[in-house]
């Protein structure tokens, strides 16, 4: 069994910086975990700590349920792929393959028979005897992956592998690690990556942090639709969330708010505030805003201040009054409207969200 | 043939022995703190101890190297200082008091100002303007390397072929020196330019200039490129000319390039002996500090006491330009 | 700017001022090969820049021996030629040293008691007398002669065997090469374990490399030689040793060896040092099959410098190698001959020339690499 479990892990810096504040987790063998989240938020400190490049200065990691804080990396069975792919440049795609495998004294038929076959996974066969520059960008992606098959590792580290390729052979790439993923049921792959379109498509579950901290742990969709607070909730999806302050008219079942700042909303959020006129925050994706004919249609009434046409989609800019910020309305397709317009708006109930003056999500 | 083979043999025993030496000690320390097929306890605390133990592994050698030919010979220096010739009575400071009652000291130090003022400005000057016309010229690459080739020519080799230039012959003698043929050329009075007293350390610091050029064209040339186009061709639009963008736009963009050429010149002159010894050994009012110092560790079988207080000058010259560069180093770690 | 200048007056002011300054920087050596490969005495009546054309000497020689006469008629008679073979014209001659230039060629001269010498362009004379010649040696002739340019490997020839710079040419050979090899084994090392290896009193050992970096070899050179005799005493071996100047070139050269080689490694990509320690490979393997490998062009600048700056040393030899014959290196050779026969040029100048001809080719052949090691040890 490859779990991965983290018990209180801290990472301080001898300059007395907290990258990481005890993170927890419990990552079960087999899964396809992301860390996603903003730069300098320590996802790549924590995934270098698991691989073992990086002491841990409290808290336990295990992994097979042993401990292996001191562990080398080499005997913590995982293998890492990195952002820069890190191949040797003087050794050919073969030798950068094998080199694991002849530092563990494998005998020449046991590495080259792994050579190969990982090759003929990843259709490098061709190139074995090339030297690393002599490879476009995605071979020696592939070089890299390839690299961390043969040592058939327990867990998969990767860190960032697709920031270095051009937009189109990163969906394709992506493509490729999502089928890895299928081919190798049994293994863990930790995946690192600011991106949160990787992070929604690849994980099964996806571990969202910001300035040291877990904010939320879960599958894509639930992050998604169940934000656990503001922060996660603009952080996923593009463009992000529309959150506005608000105060709180009627708590209970289903609760009322008021917006910009006279506007009530009905929502069927439970909420259980006492006093009346509590401050909270009320959220709305882009995506949930739809422009709609009539004032009556809507809640929501406003001028365009800006329109981003994208081509399968618009983005409205729409400063409602009593709203310091634009809210932005994401219609799909092309729309007749301009600059100057009045436009309303209208969105379900139930794809409204609404967080407690601490920016966490009121349970639904 | 003999001699050959010997010298093979030694040359191989010596470099051989590095070998082994990190081969050895490397693989020694696995054996004694193995790290494979251990429990997982042993293998942490095995690879703690290798870890800490595998830097001075590594280290060891230049170490030990450093501290026996630059660290000790520097505090025994300074020990020597103050002791008799043989370096077995304390006499005090009485090395010092000789060393400032001296002619031949004070004319060591007047020279060897002249040449640390002379020297560093002429060759880096000469180092900058090579290095920006070459720049813009096609066979400017052809021209750097022939500027660049006396960097090869030992000091010594650089006197012989200068001494041929100086060459004098007295009475009515064709020249054979080109410089006094030039002269003679030029109807003047052929001159026996070595033995010409304070002009002649002109003539000597000429060597080093020559040979230095190349090295300072090399440096600034490779930062003169590395200046950003776009600062050169904004200063063109705002309508600089060619002299302003050199000296306000270049010259300040390369000034710490040109600091370092120049200190780097400075510590070579300090040192410079070679020249001095092979032109005049110090005669005709040409002594500097390092020649000066040879002299009295070997003058009438050495006098280690006086010699180690003329080393100990020159090092007092060097040390301000040791704390920059640790300053300088320090700063450019701090920003990785 | 620099392209929309190529067809200005100013470019061609460029172009002049650096071939001046090339001439100037290349006319000294080139002049010292010249030399060189001169007949030793045209080279010291004229300078150089003549080597090409005729040159005019004033020669005396001697007329073949009394012994050689043959009776011709009632007179009797010395043949032979003043060039001996050699190529040239002679213009004038005389008998004696107050008028070298008494006569003109082909004409008959007349010398005291009836004797006569004529002598023709192409050196033929003929010596008359009455009476018969006497004595051991032949007559003094002078003559000056138009020699046409002469080039020879004589001097070479002559310096490399009685002059013993065949043997000093090995020596600094034996010098130079493990003085070359040994500190990069080391320094690389070290440059390794200061760049990629954690460990205690680090920043202090890199800020002492930097600081002994410009520490004078004069303030090292009187207790090394101190220790050197007592370690010759010790072992019996006396004080000059070739392991003993190696480890001294050693010594001297491993600040910048270490700085050079640290700046270059630490410059490598931290990835590929990582992912060498996930695939399982020791400092030492990492060492070994990546950083060796890959510091390639960094330990060839460094070599280079350590090979030119060993070769062309005098002082670190003269102090620790000594001045006997065996183990005079070509710098304190040269530097013999500069005290000992200072004013025989085609000696010094062909000396001269064997002593920079190699790192001259090393110079000119791996500039390359010289040129990127300077950089890195200057430059930020």
């Amino acid at each position: 069994m490859a779990d991965v479990k983290l018990t209180h892990v801290k990472k301080i810096y001898s300059n007395k910086v907290e990258v990481l504040k005890d993170i927890n987790l419990d990552i079960k063998q087999g899964e396809f975990i992301v860390f996603v989240g903003p730069s300098g938020c320590g996802k790549s400190t924590l995934l270098r700590m698991i691989s073992g490049l990086e002491e841990i200065t409290s808290g336990t990691l295990e992994i097979d349920g042993q401990v292996v804080n001191d562990v080398p990396p080499a005997l913590r069975g995982i293998a890492m792929v990195f952002q820069s792919y890190a191949l040797y440049p003087h050794m050919s795609v073969y030798d950068n393959m094998a080199f694991s495998l002849q530092i563990a004294k494998l005998s020449k038929e046991d590495i080259d028979q792994q050579v190969r076959k990982a090759a003929d996974l990843l259709q490098l066969t061709p190139y074995l005897d090339r030297l690393p520059k002599a490879l476009s960008g995605g071979q020696r992606q592939r070089v890299a992956i390839g690299r961390a098959i043969v040592r058939r590792p327990k867990v998969f580290l990767f860190d960032e592998p697709l920031s270095n390729l051009d937009a189109a052979l990163r969906v394709a790439t992506r493509m490729e690690i999502a089928n890895l993923k299928e081919s190798m049921p049994d293994s863990t792959m930790i995946y690192v990556t600011h991106d949160q379109v990787e992070a929604m498509t690849l994980a099964d579950r996806i571990v969202l942090l910001s300035g040291g901290d877990v904010e939320q742990v879960g599958p894509p969709l639930d992050l998604y639709e169940h934000p656990a607070n503001v922060f996660v909730a603009k952080f996923i999806g593009s463009p992000s969330m529309n959150v506005v302050p608000c105060k709180i008219e009627k708590a209970g079942e289903q609760t009322s708010v008021s917006i910009c700042p006279s506007i009530v909303v009905d929502t069927p959020i439970v909420t259980d505030v006492k006093e009346e006129s509590k401050a909270a925050f009320f959220g709305i994706r882009p995506e949930n805003l739809v422009v709609v004919e009539t004032a009556e249609e809507g809640f929501l009434t406003g001028e365009v201040t800006f329109v981003e046409s994208l081509g399968e989609a618009t983005l409205l800019y729409v400063k409602v009054p009593g709203c310091d910020e634009a809210m932005i309305a994401k219609q799909a397709g092309t729309l007749n409207i301009k600059r100057g317009d009045t436009v309303h708006l209208s969105a379900l109930p139930e794809k409204m969200h609404l967080f407690d003056s601490n920016e966490l999500s009121y349970l639904r | 043939m003999a001699q050959l083979a010997s010298a093979l043999m030694t040359m191989i025993v010596g470099i051989l022995g590095c070998v082994v030496y990190f081969y050895g000690s490397n693989i020694l320390l696995d054996k004694i703190f193995p790290t494979k097929n251990r429990p997982a306890q042993d293998v942490a605390r095995n690879l703690r101890i290798a870890n800490n133990v595998r830097p001075w592994l590594f280290l060891g050698p230049a170490v030990l190297l450093l501290t026996f030919y630059l660290f000790y010979p520097v505090i025994d220096s300074i020990r020597l200082s103050f002791f008799d010739r043989s370096g077995d009575e304390f006499v005090g400071i009485s090395n010092y008091v000789w060393l400032f009652g001296n002619d031949e000291f004070f004319e060591s130090f007047q020279n060897n100002m002249l040449w640390l003022i002379v020297v560093p400005t002429m060759s880096t000057f000469l180092g900058l303007v090579i290095a920006t016309m070459t720049d813009r010229i096609w066979w400017g690459n052809i021209a750097k390397s022939l500027i660049f080739m006396p960097m090869a020519i030992s000091f010594i080799g650089a006197s012989v072929i200068w001494k041929f230039i100086y060459d004098f012959r007295s009475g009515g003698d064709a020249q054979i020196g080109l410089l006094n043929a030039i002269v003679v050329f030029f109807g003047g009075e052929p001159q026996n330019w070595i033995t010409m007293p304070f002009w002649n350390n002109f003539f000597l610091m000429v060597i080093l200039i020559w040979v230095q050029t190349g090295f300072a064209m090399v440096i600034l040339s490779a930062a003169l490129r590395g200046i950003p186009d776009e600062t050169i061709e904004a200063a063109v639009l705002d309508g600089a000319s060619g002299v302003q963008i050199f000296f306000k736009i270049m010259v300040p963009q390369i000034w710490g390039t040109i600091a370092v050429v120049w200190t780097t010149i400075t510590i070579l002159v300090l040192k410079v002996f070679d020249i001095v010894l092979a032109m005049t050994n110090g005669q005709w009012d040409t002594q500097v500090l390092a020649n000066q110092m040879f002299d009295w560790m070997f003058r009438g079988g050495g006098d280690f006491g006086r010699g180690a207080v003329v080393a100990i000058v020159i090092m007092v010259m060097v040390i301000p330009i040791m704390v920059w560069n640790i300053k300088r180093a320090n700063a450019e770690m701090e920003g990785r | 700017m620099i392209t929309s200048s190529k067809r200005s007056p100013l470019t061609y002011l460029v172009h002049a001022t650096v071939l001046f300054l090339v001439v100037i920087w290349t006319i000294p050596t080139a002049g010292l090969f010249i030399s060189s490969i001169r007949d030793k005495d045209q080279l010291s009546v004229s300078g150089w820049w003549t080597a090409l054309s005729t040159s005019e000497q004033r020669i005396v020689t001697r007329a073949n021996d009394p012994e050689t006469q043959t009776k011709e008629g009632d007179l009797f008679v010395i043949r032979g030629n003043l060039l001996e073979g050699g190529s040239g014209v002679v213009v004038k001659f005389g008998s004696s040293s107050l008028k070298p230039e008494a006569f003109n060629v082909e004409t008959l001269a007349e010398l005291k008691k009836g004797k006569t010498l004529q002598v023709s362009e192409n050196g033929d004379y003929v010596l008359s007398s009455p009476d018969e010649w006497r004595g051991s040696r032949g007559q003094r002739i002078f003559y000056t002669a138009e020699i046409p340019p002469r080039f020879t490997l004589d001097n070479y020839r002559e310096v490399l065997g009685t002059e013993g710079l065949g043997q000093s040419f090995l020596n600094s050979l034996t010098v130079t090469i493990p003085a070359t090899v040994i500190p990069i084994l080391v320094a690389a090392f070290a440059a390794y374990a200061l760049a990629w290896m954690r460990f205690p009193g680090r920043a202090l050992l890199l800020a002492s490399v930097v600081g002994l970096l410009v520490v004078p070899l004069q303030m090292s050179l009187i207790p090394l030689l101190k220790s050197y005799n007592l370690i010759g005493e010790f072992f019996g071996v006396g004080s000059k040793t070739y392991v003993g100047i190696w480890l001294a070139h050693t010594g001297f050269g491993l600040p910048l060896a270490i700085y050079l080689l640290r700046n270059y490694i630490a410059g490598l990509p931290r990835e590929i040092i990582e992912s060498a320690r996930v695939d399982g490979a020791s400092d030492f393997d990492i060492f070994r099959k990546i950083i060796l490998p890959l510091s390639f062009p960094a330990l060839a600048s460094f070599a280079i410098f350590q090979f030119l700056w060993v070769w062309n040393d005098l002082l670190i030899a003269m102090v620790f190698l000594g001045n006997n014959e065996e183990h005079l290196v070509l710098t304190g050779q040269l530097r013999e001959l500069l005290g000992s026969r200072g004013g025989n040029w085609e000696i010094l100048t062909a000396s001269a020339f064997i002593t920079i001809i190699i790192p001259l080719c090393v110079f000119f052949s791996l500039q390359r690499y010289l040129v990127r090691g300077l950089l890195a040890g200057s430059v930020k």
